[in-house]
């Protein structure tokens, strides 16, 4: 399902520590429209563990995620 | 008249609006009054369930503060409560009828159930699980200076961080939440492997659906959090109860005797907790000593009609520990 949806922007937040990664994350979907998506890579550890919580939490949802190597690969669809 | 107060057995004569009134020092730790370093000057420490106060109310509590302490200072009490320092006896009913004015009340000390203290809760913590904050309003109105043998402290914590020190408390209570999987609506992300702390999850290496290890979970709902698609669920929340802790010169560490006790059977537990300790316990000794003393099987079998199956024998109070 996720291969047809076409991310409007990617976030490589690779090396960026929590919570710095999550506003980075939380800005950048309020700069989009609801529905719009946007594709975000999280090392491994504390960003994976913190931010996806703190985006559902911010009623965004996330549609898919992939695991690759020391990191992770998601797509967040921006909510309300 | 004015005379030291170390001196218990005389009563000093106090004058309000034209009438002498008696204050008796001995009685004056039961209403949260704390003699100070210095002479006639006393400590009035407030009531403040959970540390909450509203903002309108600490305005006019610092007004208050302002007028009676003599260095113009508050503390804020290890136990989430204002205590206005450096107050004179002799101002005690004025300062008294000042509080009640505006619906404010004084603590206390000494042997009895004391202001019950916690976290932020599950109102605005993320954390939060259980309502820390509406459980520690309820405990304060309900069992608030029941006199006790000893002093007994209640804690709420919200999660397994136990901000609220419930493993240091008589009587503990630490929210939990239990964690369902089901399996159609995982997509085998194996976030929930990672957010897990305590390795309670792995993930399939083939299909990173996750296997869950109930005996590592210390049921904190990180997974439930992380779970991008909603596969993993809230089973049952409830409370950690842990009872017979303290802190002071001698710590000791509450014993876990029931785990996912539901908010509605919260004043049971400490009704009968209370009503084990005043008739097993000594005056002058804390609950943790009274369970030492006389066993926590003894008590487990008092508590056997609350806790019922949510009871925690003591083997699996030590796993739980860990």
């Amino acid at each position: 399902m996720s291969a047809e949806v076409r991310p409007v922007d990617t976030l490589d937040l690779r090396g960026v520590l929590c919570p710095m990664n999550f506003v980075k994350t939380k800005l950048k979907l309020e700069s989009m429209e609801k529905g719009e998506v946007l594709e975000v890579v999280l090392d491994s550890g504390e960003p994976i563990q913190n931010v996806p919580k703190s985006i559902k939490e911010e009623g965004h949802r996330i549609i898919d995620v992939k695991k690759e190597d020391d990191h992770f690969r998601l797509l967040i669809e921006r909510g309300e | 008249m004015d005379r030291f107060i170390e001196d218990k057995t005389t009563r000093v004569e106090v004058s309000l609006d034209g009438e002498t009134k008696k204050l008796d020092f001995g009685e004056l730790k039961t209403g949260g009054f704390i003699k100070q370093r210095q002479r006639d000057l006393f400590t009035v420490r407030l009531r403040c369930p959970g540390g909450r106060v509203p903002t309108d109310k600490l305005i006019e509590i610092s007004k208050i503060a302002h007028k009676y302490s003599k260095k113009g200072v508050i503390h804020l009490s290890f136990r989430q409560s204002i205590e206005i320092l450096y107050v004179d006896y002799k101002e005690f009913p004025q300062l008294v009828k000042e509080l009640e004015a505006i619906g404010w009340k004084v603590a206390s000390c000494g042997p009895r159930v004391r202001v019950p203290t916690a976290c932020g809760g599950c109102e605005y913590n993320p954390n939060g699980l259980t309502d820390t904050q509406a459980l520690a309003k309820m405990v304060d109105e309900r069992f608030f200076g029941t006199p006790t043998h000893h002093k007994f402290k209640i804690s709420f914590s919200g999660c397994p961080i136990d901000c609220a020190r419930t493993r240091e408390m008589d009587l503990g209570f630490q929210g939990v939440v239990e964690p369902e999987w089901e399996e159609p609506t995982c997509t085998g992300c194996t976030i929930c492997a990672e957010a897990c702390k305590e390795d309670a999850i792995e993930s399939d290496p083939d299909t990173g659906k996750p296997i869950y290890y109930p005996e590592k979970c210390i049921y904190c709902g990180d997974c439930i959090r992380a779970c991008p698609t909603g596969a993993w669920r809230a089973k049952r929340y409830g409370h950690l109860v842990r009872v017979g802790g303290k802190h002071g010169r001698w710590p000791m560490e509450a014993e876990e005797v029931a785990l996912f006790v539901p908010d509605e059977k919260v004043a049971e537990v400490i009704e009968k907790t209370i009503e084990w300790y005043m008739a097993n316990g000594m005056r002058g000794e804390r609950i943790g000593k009274t369970l030492e003393r006389v066993g926590v099987d003894k008590y487990l079998e008092f508590m056997k009609d609350v806790f019922g199956d949510r009871v925690l024998g003591a083997k699996e109070a030590a796993c739980q520990q860990k």
